[in-house]
């Protein structure tokens, strides 16, 4: 009787890619609901829509692709694009932003390189920088202010589909973020006059530190079941506070570091976006040097450039140089004397 | 090279060679006159013009100009052409003129067009390298538009708009706005938008040229119907 072989190893994580796409979706959950308590129902809205949209951008593409459906729909691959991008989008932003943003992440971002695993690009972010640099006043503009601003009203289930779907009445609920506020008051007043401001309420700003908070507690989740090291987040935070106590130390002047950390997409980026598998770098160094890249970046553009926020931005540029990192921080094999490094070793390609 | 009907060099002009689509020349005047449709009808026909005009001088002086200064003597007739259609654009049209700026002049360095002239007019007749220098002006012109009529629907949601600009003040009425309210989406106005609609031009022509390949595969080779294993099943047993 032939017995079946099984060949090591024979203890394996349970860990299939629709696993671990369904535990970082998990992972946003309290993001998700701290961002609803404060700042009301725009972003649950957008993640609904975004997920649907990605759904039936993936579906489409697989047929035309004559690839099987259920198989790459089960991986969940798309429904976390949809939620990341539902997520860093401007809770009140029209919907058609969100379809386009969408749509282009999963048709341009993803399948047209071949889909799942092929893309050199995070899609979630592909999709929002083409919003960003394709619709600014809406991505500007479209922020929900949260509901620790007394004088404004907090925009309930029904209000966030009017605005979203039908764009009446967004004046009431938004606003600029506070990192957008802060750049552009910092010039000519001082940051004791920029905190009484409702939208900094005192240390920090307004509601924003609690989304990040909970990103942060997701991401240690995620760092906790070994979805993601911690290689890429630490780096990437790490260079960002450093560059702000270091060039950016006034705050009569600069941003300071407690904004850069706790508002914006910080936590977000730093933890479920520049830690995407695919298209970021892979070795234990390169990933180092990845996340620091993208802290700098963030910083650079956040200080200088023209746009309020740069997680998107830093993560895609660092994209790019991701298969040149990792290409010269192979590790040394086992039974090797040196590793092989650089671009003309076997291993780079 | 020189046995090509006419025919054969016009497919190859609009088709199979196609300049932009294929041998993927002068994408930076390409992309970068492509975000309306008269900017692109503007640069193309002045692509145009200049294509016959040069490819019709090159054949010209084919044997009496040396092998060893051929190329400076094409770019002198080249730079000639162009002098002479951007002066009359400037008598003419002006503001087109104004908006396209440094592209008219730069069609001097279009690869397309010291590319026809070494690679065809300095070989071939006069009407051959004039029919040439057509086709393949008007390949151009015809991917500038297309690319020209996406950018500016997508960008703007009109199409047509400023068309005075080229046919005089009876063609303002020619825009059509296609969606109101349109929210104007820069992306497809950008260079990056650029690109992408002619990758996507390429792609569709890559498709069709693949389903023609297949279908005239399937017309060559006759389905062959052998009658003698074909078995007609009267009864309930097979012998």
């Amino acid at each position: 009787m032939a017995l079946l072989t099984l060949t090591s190893p024979h203890a394996h994580g349970r860990n299939s890619t629709s696993r671990v796409m369904m535990t970082v979706t998990l992972a946003t959950v309290p993001g998700l609901l701290v961002t609803t308590a404060l700042f009301g129902f725009g972003t649950l809205v957008n993640v609904v829509l975004a997920v649907v949209v990605a759904m039936l951008a993936e579906a489409l593409v697989l047929r035309i692709r004559q690839r099987p459906l259920g198989f790459f729909l089960k991986d969940y691959s798309a429904l976390l694009t949809g939620v990341l991008l539902g997520l860093a989008l401007p809770p009140l932003a029209p919907w058609w932003v969100t379809v386009v943003a969408t749509a282009f992440a999963i048709v341009f971002g993803k399948q047209l390189y071949g889909g799942m695993g092929n893309n050199p690009f995070n899609p979630a972010m592909l999709g929002y920088a083409l919003v960003l640099v394709s619709f600014p006043v809406q991505m500007t503009t479209n922020w929900a202010v949260s509901s620790q601003m007394a004088d404004q009203p907090l925009a309930g289930l029904l209000d966030a589909i009017t605005t979203i779907f039908s764009g009446s009445g967004a004046d009431a609920f938004t606003g600029a973020t506070p990192l957008d506020t802060y750049k552009h008051l910092i010039s000519n007043s001082t940051a004791v006059e920029l905190q009484k401001l409702p939208t900094f309420n005192g240390w920090m700003a307004g509601g924003w530190e609690w989304v990040n908070i909970a990103y942060l507690v997701g991401g240690l989740f995620l760092v906790y079941r070994r979805i993601i090291t911690w290689h890429i987040p630490v780096a990437m935070l790490a260079a960002l506070s450093l560059c702000s106590i270091v060039l950016g130390w006034d705050p009569d002047m600069y941003t300071p570091v407690s904004l850069h950390l706790f508002t914006g997409a910080t936590m977000l980026g730093a933890f479920f976006i520049a830690t995407d598998p695919v298209s970021a770098a892979t070795t234990p160094r390169g990933k180092l040097i990845y996340g620091a890249g993208v802290g700098i970046l963030v910083y650079v553009i956040r200080t200088w450039g023209a746009y309020p926020d740069a997680v998107a931005f830093g993560v895609l540029l660092m994209n790019l140089a991701a298969p040149f990192i990792d290409a010269y921080t192979q590790p040394r094999t086992y039974g090797h004397e040196k590793a092989r490094r650089g671009l003309t070793s076997k291993e780079a390609r | 090279m020189a046995s090509k009907s006419l025919s054969e060099i016009s497919l190859d002009g609009l088709w199979k060679n196609n300049p932009a689509l294929v041998q993927l020349l002068g994408l930076c005047p390409l992309l970068a006159t492509s975000a309306s449709v008269v900017n692109a009808l503007g640069l193309g026909l002045a692509t145009l013009s200049v294509l016959v005009g040069s490819n019709f001088a090159v054949s010209l002086i084919r044997n009496h100009v040396p092998d060893a200064v051929r190329l400076p003597a094409f770019v002198m007739i080249i730079a000639s052409v162009v002098t002479v259609v951007e002066l009359l654009m400037q008598a003419f049209t002006y503001e087109l003129y104004e908006i396209l700026g440094i592209f008219i002049p730069l069609i001097v360095t279009n690869c397309i067009i010291l590319g026809r002239a070494d690679a065809f007019a300095c070989k071939n007749g006069i009407i051959p390298s004039m029919v040439d220098g057509a086709t393949m002006g008007l390949g151009f012109t015809c991917v500038l538009l297309l690319l020209g009529a996406i950018r500016e629907i997508l960008g703007q949601g009109v199409i047509f708009s400023d068309m005075q600009l080229l046919f005089g003040p009876a063609a303002a009425s020619w825009k059509i706005v296609l969606f109101h309210d349109y929210p104007n989406f820069l992306f497809a106005i950008l260079p990056p938008g650029g690109f992408m609609a002619l990758g996507t031009l390429i792609a569709i022509k890559n498709i069709i040229d693949e389903r023609r390949k297949e279908a005239a595969k399937a017309k060559a080779v006759p389905v062959e119907v052998t009658t003698e294993s074909r078995r007609a099943r009267v009864t309930g047993k097979i012998s």
